[in-house]
């Protein structure tokens, strides 16, 4: 491995000659980041809602304010008619409509079942089923508020406590960034190392390097070494602005985290060796990473649960490193546990690691046919 | 001494790509100290025949030693002792050329003193002086390829193989180029070189003309010149090449 060292130098200058894909390789964690922990949120908050109230009375002025009071309404308009409801909402200026026929109050007050009509703009589902539950739960509150009430019992005869573990605030950036720790590793590593093959391919100097005695081993761990060093950078950056940005808290052992970091970034680079090895432009190089990251970021688990996924896509995911080092990601920054609970995801990162550097060296020809 | 005087030797070298026949039984035998010469229109196969040498590419049929080590068995062991120099510059545009020729000795295996020894004596020999912190990328062709050079000479190879190494340098530096490699050949370097131009090809010891996959003449540059009873070189080429083409029309 002697001539490890002058390849781990050669890339290293080179790395930081190259300014826009140092750029990239920076930008992208900061940029990534900051969109995905300030833009997107899974919780729907305040969702424009229009009122038609044809009872006009003060207890359904009291069921608006409890819809609103929830947090997720908010109320944009109130309209007369049916039509004018539906308007808005098919204008797409509310998302919801909460309409109160006139004979509400008389039903309450008779002790017959008093309807209500929540509708929601269900061509979005995320934020239509945010509100549908959030509908019902107004209902239920009032329901057990009007029961209780009526049975003259003071206490309820059950209740569940619900403890949201590890989350407790059920903030989304808690669940987005240590994810996106791995899918910026994942994006940016796959590329750059497939890149930097087939770079040399392309400018002839490859031509010139396999007719040195260097071996394939020398020439492809001295050309993603210098990147490890670039993921671990990467990792950092999101991590600390994660921190103290988003306020993640970063529960478990930090040096553990980095450790299995460390493994999971040879297995991505590994993989962009082995895309390097199919391909024989830059250009390809770059569709063909894209056709690896989509996967990644949609079946990894990621932004969708997996366990939502029909069994064959979890098993698709299965094979993707990301996906195991997502659990590591969120079981030691979130839950705090430690090599007895994550063993298992180690051992499947490793794996990988070895087998892609394995695969990637042997399709790796030190010859020009 | 016989045996020693002999550094390339190669034996029904064959090679093909498919249906294609790139190289067609070649037999040569190159001294030590030699330059040869590799002479023949695009697509003769000379530079799949210097690939071969080089351990670039495997032959498909016959044999090939190159500084006592078969092609064939060890790939590995030919590259520390050949050095390789193409057409296209292949040195990192990005390094300069300082960090070029480090790399370069980083490779080959030399370290510490001996290294920066080498490299120091290669800057001298080829003039790079006063080059040493310009990005290679920016040099004119004549220097690039004198860089190529260095780079090919770091480890002191007993072969050099250089694949069209003067197309698109201007004529002073070819001139240059062209001294510099006597020099090599005096100091028992064996020099293996393809060229388009005849100029070049009268300056070697012996040229090899190929056309077609053969050989079609072999000698120095006066024998293949009269073996035709052309006035001068480029005539022999003219002529040759015609009449190998004709020869095989029938059966292509």
């Amino acid at each position: 491995m002697k001539r490890f060292g002058p390849m781990f130098r050669k890339e290293f200058i080179q790395m930081r000659r190259d300014r826009l894909t140092l750029g990239i390789m920076t930008g992208i964690p900061v940029i990534q980041l900051l969109l995905f922990g300030f833009a997107i949120q899974t919780d729907v908050r305040h969702i424009p809602t229009v009122v038609l109230d044809e009872s006009r009375t003060p207890t359904s002025r009291e069921l608006v304010a409890a819809f609103e009071n929830t947090g997720n309404f908010r109320i944009v308009a109130h309209v007369d008619g049916r039509d004018g409801m539906d308007a808005w909402i098919a204008r797409g200026d509310a998302q919801a409509g909460i309409a109160i026929p006139h004979d509400f109050p008389r039903d309450l007050a008779r002790g017959t079942t008093a309807t209500i009509q929540v509708i929601v703009d269900a061509s979005d589902p995320l934020s239509s089923q945010a509100a549908l539950a959030a509908a019902a739960g107004v209902a239920q509150v009032r329901n057990l508020a009007i029961l209780s009430a009526a049975a003259r019992r003071p206490a309820l005869p059950l209740e569940t406590r619900v403890r949201p573990r590890y989350n407790p605030g059920l903030r989304s950036p808690n669940y987005i960034v240590p994810g996106l720790v791995g899918v910026i590793l994942t994006i940016t590593l796959v590329l750059v190392t497939a890149m930097a093959i087939v770079r040399e391919r392309e400018r002839g100097t490859l031509e010139q390097l396999i007719v040195t005695p260097i071996t394939k081993t020398e020439l492809m761990l001295g050309k993603i070494a210098p990147y490890v060093g670039v993921g671990l950078i990467q990792m950092t950056t999101v991590l600390l602005l994660g921190r103290f940005v988003f306020d993640v808290p970063l529960t478990g052992n930090v040096f553990l985290l980095y450790g299995i970091a460390l493994v999971f970034v040879v297995a991505s680079l590994a993989l962009g060796l082995f895309v390097s090895t199919l391909v024989r432009t830059q250009q390809q190089a770059m569709q063909a990473s894209f056709f690896f990251v989509l996967p990644n970021i949609l079946l990894s688990g990621f932004m969708f649960p997996r366990q939502a996924m029909p069994a064959v896509f979890q098993w698709i995911g299965a094979f993707l490193p990301l996906t195991h080092f997502l659990k590591v990601l969120r079981g030691i920054l979130l839950k705090g546990v430690g090599v007895p609970e994550l063993w298992k995801e180690i051992v499947i990162l490793a794996s990988f690691a070895v087998i892609l550097i394995a695969l990637s060296v042997r399709r790796f020809h030190k010859t020009l046919d | 001494m016989i045996e020693s005087a002999v550094t390339v030797e190669t034996r029904h070298l064959t090679r093909r790509f498919g249906p294609i026949v790139a190289v067609r039984d070649l037999n040569l035998t190159i001294a030590k100290g030699e330059v040869f010469g590799l002479l023949g229109p695009n697509g003769s196969g000379k530079t799949t025949t210097i690939r071969m040498l080089c351990g670039l590419m495997e032959p498909s049929e016959g044999t090939a030693i190159v500084a006592g080590v078969d092609v064939r068995k060890s790939p590995d062991l030919i590259k520390e002792r050949i050095g390789y120099m193409s057409q296209r510059f292949g040195l990192y545009e990005d390094l300069t050329v300082a960090e070029n020729m480090d790399f370069f000795a980083g490779i080959y295996g030399l370290e510490g003193p001996g290294r920066r020894g080498r490299i120091s004596d290669v800057v001298i020999f080829l003039g790079l002086g006063r080059r040493l912190n310009q990005l290679a990328g920016t040099l004119s062709g004549g220097w690039k390829q004198r860089l190529g050079l260095a780079c090919a000479l770091m480890h002191q190879p007993p072969v050099l193989f250089l694949d069209e190494p003067t197309a698109g340098v201007d004529p002073a530096a070819r001139k240059g180029f062209w001294t510099t490699i006597t020099t090599l050949a005096e100091q028992g370097t064996t020099v293996i070189v393809t060229t388009h131009y005849m100029d070049e090809a009268a300056r070697c010891a012996r040229i090899g003309l190929m056309s077609q996959g053969h050989l079609i003449a072999l000698g120095t540059p006066d024998e293949v010149a009269k073996q035709v009873g052309g006035k001068d070189l480029e005539d022999a080429f003219i002529i040759l090449q015609e009449r190998d083409e004709q020869e095989t029309e029938p059966r292509a």
